[in-house]
Parts: structure tokens; C-alpha cells; sequence
């Protein structure tokens, strides 16, 4: 179960803007998330707790492929990320480093900054605690659940690998 | 299917696809850059295969930090090089190196029919020739280097038809910009666009690549063309291998089809902090500017020089103004140098650079302080893309960010020069 205090954000929020590309000269998880949220959130390193959870509109995560951004999103303690939208490079670089995401309009639009959430990521239900709400997010395609439960696309590729082996 | 989805069936063990199908596809081409090759060499280590799929079917670019601007950026360049020179890997040095989506057509690397991934999101460039191209991130990147293939959800195709001629000072970027202002960042989003129309048979491949490179910024998985003459001129005497080309079913299913007559078109201009903020020249109002940027995956292509220095050419830049010139890779600067190009440049007053990607993502090279204001031909005009978070970007085509730079601010070419004697500039002095 997945359970801390919500941040919220509004639409297209870029991956420039969740970490910016001056400090992409390193890819240590750790040393991303000082700077997570930099230039539009200048304390959500200093608020963000572990466990803590990111609520934004509509396409999170736009812009650049590059991967130090669910890195550094999870590496600062995100347990997850709930959203109307994900721009697609960013979706698949999430499923594939373990940094859940969810799709869930009704949650987006309900949650406040400052809520607590808890959320099963098995199931897709979301708790809002704060307001004694309920949501269900949108499942996921059984290809990508396989990956998610295969432990991300690393594990599944040597997986796949094995296979061909046998 | 649409012409994306032809290209990707070839590359399945499926006869038809479609839109919402998961499916596995084998890769022709894999991209990785200094920034984002060390992460993805990393994750390819744990799966243990030791050897990639096939060395020839990988490239590697150091052109985000470099030349390596500092220690740390050296280090990620320095593993990447030598995983490079273990696997056999194809690297360009600087020196011999460009901006990868500048590089890699010029090198006949990605070729009509291909399907290609990189771990880049302007990797899209590559629809220009009628390939499938689309950027990943560096997880996608390990795993596709160990088995040759990868997972994709098929996309539905938008079709963008654009009819009428160009008016003067317009070109691809101001299509490609008109079009992300029309239809929103995520306006595309999953989506293939399928660019095509009268207005398209008559541009360039120059113009091409920067509207199939900017497709990414409407959200689309890819942009793509069709092969035509022009295409064909510019592949035969590049490529190195076979390739096919594939031509859209009569019958596509089209998710969207958007028209645009451009024949009114003005020279367009992305206001901060977004792509999709445009506006036509005539309705931006006096912008003064600090810096001008000309070059990029987008704009730094020789068409994109040429149109530059025809509008530079005699003049002098703005005594306010830092004009920041990056031939998009070591072809496009030799042909500058030889075509007269960079000698209209100094003598104008610019700084001319080795190929880097540098300012447009803040790195180096013409990095903002708090307050100043740039116009760039680049692709992103994000909160602190190119330094400080309190900076701002404008985006343009090269014509009006040359005129800018003479000017001092924001500016349409015909207050620096008639468009009769711009048209009768040689690019030779």
C-alpha cells in the first residue's frame, strides 16, 4: 500500500521542469532528486517525504526522454504519480524503472494539495483520507501489468531472454 | 493502415496491425546520446548478455555537453566511448561528430522503411525520409540493445494536410509551429502525424526534418512523410544499404484529418514557456532580446545557414545582442565554410561553433542569466530551458531570428531587408 501527502500540479508539466538538463552531466538517482521539481517548485525537496505522492493534469512528464526524471521523482521518496494524462516517453520510462503511475480523472479532480492519499497499486484504488473519497484508476493493458509484475522491462527482457535460450 | 503502421507490421511476424495492439517490433537503428547513454549502458549491463544484438545497428553521439564543458560531463562521455570501442559500437568523436538528428540522415544511417529508436525525443526527425523513428528513454534503449527488438503499442495516425504556397519568410518551422499552436502540446499524443499536401511537395527535406522533428512537441509518438523525388535525391547518394519504401493503404483509418491553408501564413513565433504558445510576427509586439540562437536538431541544417546569412549578409548584429551560430554537424559546417556562409557570420558580428546541442537545453555554449530574453530556432521554450529559470525563449524560424539579431528585438525580415534583393542573394560571396 502506498500512502503519503499529496503535491499537486497543473497541466503539461515537462520533464525540463522536473529536472532540468544542467544537471543531467550526472544520473545518480540521488544526486537527480536534489534538484527534483527545481524551477516551478523550489521547497518540494525540502516538503517532499518518502511516500509522498505527485498529482498533476493532463500530459505529466512532456518534452525530453530523458529517464533522470521518474529517477529523480522516485529516487526524492514519490511513491507514485496520479494524473488525467502522461505524456507517453515519460509513461513507459516510469513502468520501466518501478515509479508506479496512475490514470485517474475523478482523483486528479477531487485531491487538493496537502491531501493524504493511499493508494493499492494492485488493485487501482485510490483513498483520499483527507476527504473520505474513493476512486479506481484505469487498469492497465495486460501486456504492460505482466511488465509491471515482472519487476519492470530489465527483469522481463532477461526473462524473454531465458525463454529463448530453453 | 496508415503509412506508420505499414512500416511497423513489416517489422513484426504480423500481416495487419492495429491502433491499441501491443506489439513486438524489430529495429533497424538504436540512438543513445551522452546524456542518456550512460543509463541506458547501465540497465544493459544487468540483463548479462554481455554483447549487444548487433554493434552496427547502434549509434552513439556525444553532442548534448560537448565538447565536455566540465568533469562530469567527461566521465559519462568517457564511459560511453568506451563501452562504444568494447562493443564495436558506431561513434562519431567530435570532430567527426553533428547533432545526432543532423548526423545520422547525412550519414545515409536511417534510411526510408526503417524503424528506428533513440534515446532522444526529437529521434522523430528521422520521419522526414519515410521512416518510422521514435524516441525512448534509456531503459527501452538497454533492453532493445540485448534482443533487437521492442515492445509498442500501435498508434492511431493523425493526417495533417496543408494546402497553398508559401508566403515569403516562411517555412517548415513555421508550419510545425502553426500546426503544435493549433492542435496543443498533447494534441497528438500516442498518435503518428502524418504530414502531407500540395505545400509539402514543394518543401524541402530541410524543411522536412524540422517539422518531423518538432512533432514530438504535439505529444506524437512520430511524424512522418511520405518518399517522394526530393527524398530519393538526398538518399541514394547517401545510403549504404537497401531500403524500401512504403506508400499509406488508399483506405487508411484516420483517427483525425486537420486541413490548413497556409497560403496567408505570416512567419510564426512560440512566446514563453511553450511551443503551442504561438503567434503570427505581425501580433508579437516589440520584444527586445539579449541572445539569438540559430542551429539545433531543428534549424541547424544548410538551408537553415543559407536563409541566415542571406538576411546577415552586409549587415551588422545588434551591439546588445550575443548572435550564437552552431552548424548543426561538421558536413553542414564545411559546406558553410566553402559556401561563404560562416565568413557572413563573423564579419556580421556572430560567434560560430563547433556542432553541439549546447544552448537550446541550457547546457552550454550560450546559457541565459535571470531576465534576459532569446530568440532561438530551436524546439522548447520550457521555464529555464536555456538557464535561468527566470529566462525567456522565443522561438523561430532562422530568417526572423537573423533579422532579430540585427535588430535588437523581435522582428520580421522586412524591416532588414526587401524580400527582392533577399531573393537574389547568393549564398556565395
Amino acid at each position: 500500500m502506498l500512502k503519503g501527502t499529496v503535491h499537486k500540479y497543473g497541466a503539461n508539466v515537462n520533464t525540463d521542469a522536473v529536472i532540468p538538463a544542467r544537471y543531467l552531466n550526472v544520473s545518480q538517482p540521488a544526486a537527480l532528486a536534489k534538484h527534483c521539481m527545481e524551477d516551478i517548485d523550489k521547497d518540494f525537496v525540502e516538503r517532499v517525504k518518502p511516500g509522498d505522492i505527485i498529482i498533476a493534469t493532463t500530459n505529466f512528464g512532456c518534452g525530453s526522454s530523458r529517464e533522470h526524471a521518474p529517477l529523480a521523482i522516485k529516487a526524492a521518496g514519490v511513491s507514485c504519480v496520479i494524473a488525467k494524462t502522461f505524456a507517453r516517453i515519460f509513461f513507459r520510462n516510469a513502468i520501466n524503472i518501478g515509479l508506479p503511475l496512475f490514470e485517474c480523472e475523478e482523483a486528479v479532480a477531487q485531491t487538493e494539495a496537502g491531501d493524504i492519499l493511499e493508494v493499492d497499486p494492485s488493485s487501482g484504488r485510490i483513498k483520499n483520507l483527507t476527504k473520505g473519497k474513493e476512486f479506481t484508476a484505469q487498469p492497465y493493458p495486460d501486456f504492460m501489468a505482466e511488465l509491471i509484475s515482472t519487476g519492470g522491462l530489465i527483469e522481463y527482457t532477461k526473462k524473454r531472454l531465458a525463454g529463448r535460450r530453453v | 493502415m496508415a503509412l506508420a503502421n505499414k512500416i511497423l507490421a513489416a517489422h513484426t511476424d504480423k500481416e495487419m496491425i492495429s491502433p491499441g495492439e501491443f506489439i513486438n517490433v524489430r529495429v533497424d537503428l538504436i540512438l543513445a546520446n551522452d546524456i542518456t547513454a550512460p543509463i541506458a549502458i547501465r540497465e544493459f549491463q544487468k540483463i548479462g548478455v554481455g554483447k549487444v544484438f548487433n554493434p552496427k545497428k547502434i549509434v552513439m553521439v556525444p553532442d548534448h555537453f560537448t565538447p565536455n564543458k566540465d568533469i562530469a560531463s567527461a566521465e559519462q562521455v568517457k564511459l560511453m566511448r568506451e563501452f562504444c570501442h568494447e562493443q564495436g559500437i558506431i561513434y562519431f568523436e567530435v570532430g567527426q561528430m553533428g547533432i545526432e538528428h543532423v548526423l545520422l540522415p547525412e550519414q545515409g544511417l536511417v534510411l526510408p522503411g526503417d524503424v528506428i529508436i533513440g534515446a532522444d525525443s526529437h529521434t522523430c526527425t528521422y520521419g522526414a525520409l519515410g521512416a518510422f523513428a521514435t524516441g525512448m528513454g534509456s531503459t527501452d534503449i538497454a533492453a532493445a540493445m540485448a534482443t533487437g527488438d521492442i515492445w509498442m503499442k500501435v498508434p492511431p495516425t493523425i493526417k495533417v494536410v496543408y494546402h497553398g504556397s508559401l508566403q515569403k519568410w516562411v517555412g517548415g518551422k513555421d508550419l510545425i509551429l502553426y500546426t503544435i499552436g493549433a492542435l496543443g502540446v498533447d494534441g497528438a499524443l500516442y498518435s503518428v502525424m502524418e504530414f502531407t499536401g500540395e505545400t509539402i511537395d514543394s518543401l524541402s527535406l530541410d524543411g522536412r526534418f524540422t517539422m518531423a522533428n518538432m512533432a514530438v512537441e504535439a505529444g506524437a509518438k512520430a511524424g512522418i512523410f511520405r518518399v517522394d523525388n526530393k527524398t530519393q535525391l538526398y538518399i541514394k547518394p547517401r545510403a549504404k544499404r537497401p531500403y524500401r519504401v512504403y506508400e499509406p493503404d488508399n483506405v487508411s483509418e484516420y483517427t483525425q484529418v486537420v486541413d490548413y491553408d497556409v497560403s496567408n501564413m505570416e512567419p510564426q513565433i512560440a512566446l514563453p514557456h511553450s511551443p503551442a504558445n504561438t503567434k503570427p510576427i505581425s501580433r508579437v509586439g516589440d520584444i527586445e532580446i539579449d541572445q539569438v540562437v540559430i542551429g539545433s536538431c531543428t534549424n541547424g541544417r544548410l538551408e537553415d545557414l543559407q536563409l541566415a546569412a542571406r538576411v546577415l549578409k552586409g549587415k551588422k548584429i545588434h551591439s546588445r545582442v550575443r548572435c550564437i551560430i552552431i552548424p548543426g554537424s561538421q558536413e553542414v559546417y564545411l559546406n558553410a565554410l566553402t559556401q561563404g556562409l560562416i565568413e557572413v557570420f563573423i564579419k556580421a558580428g556572430a560567434a560560430v561553433s563547433t556542432p553541439t546541442c549546447g544552448p537550446c537545453l541550457g547546457g552550454h555554449m550560450g546559457v541565459l542569466a535571470s531576465g534576459e530574453r532569446c530568440i532561438s530556432t530551436t524546439n522548447r521554450n520550457f521555464v529555464g530551458r536555456m538557464g535561468s529559470p527566470e529566462s525567456e525563449v522565443y522561438l523561430s524560424n532562422p530568417v526572423v531570428a537573423a533579422a532579430s539579431a540585427i535588430m535588437g528585438k523581435i522582428t520580421s525580415p522586412d524591416e532588414v531587408i526587401n524580400w527582392g534583393s533577399f531573393r537574389e542573394t547568393k549564398p556565395l560571396l
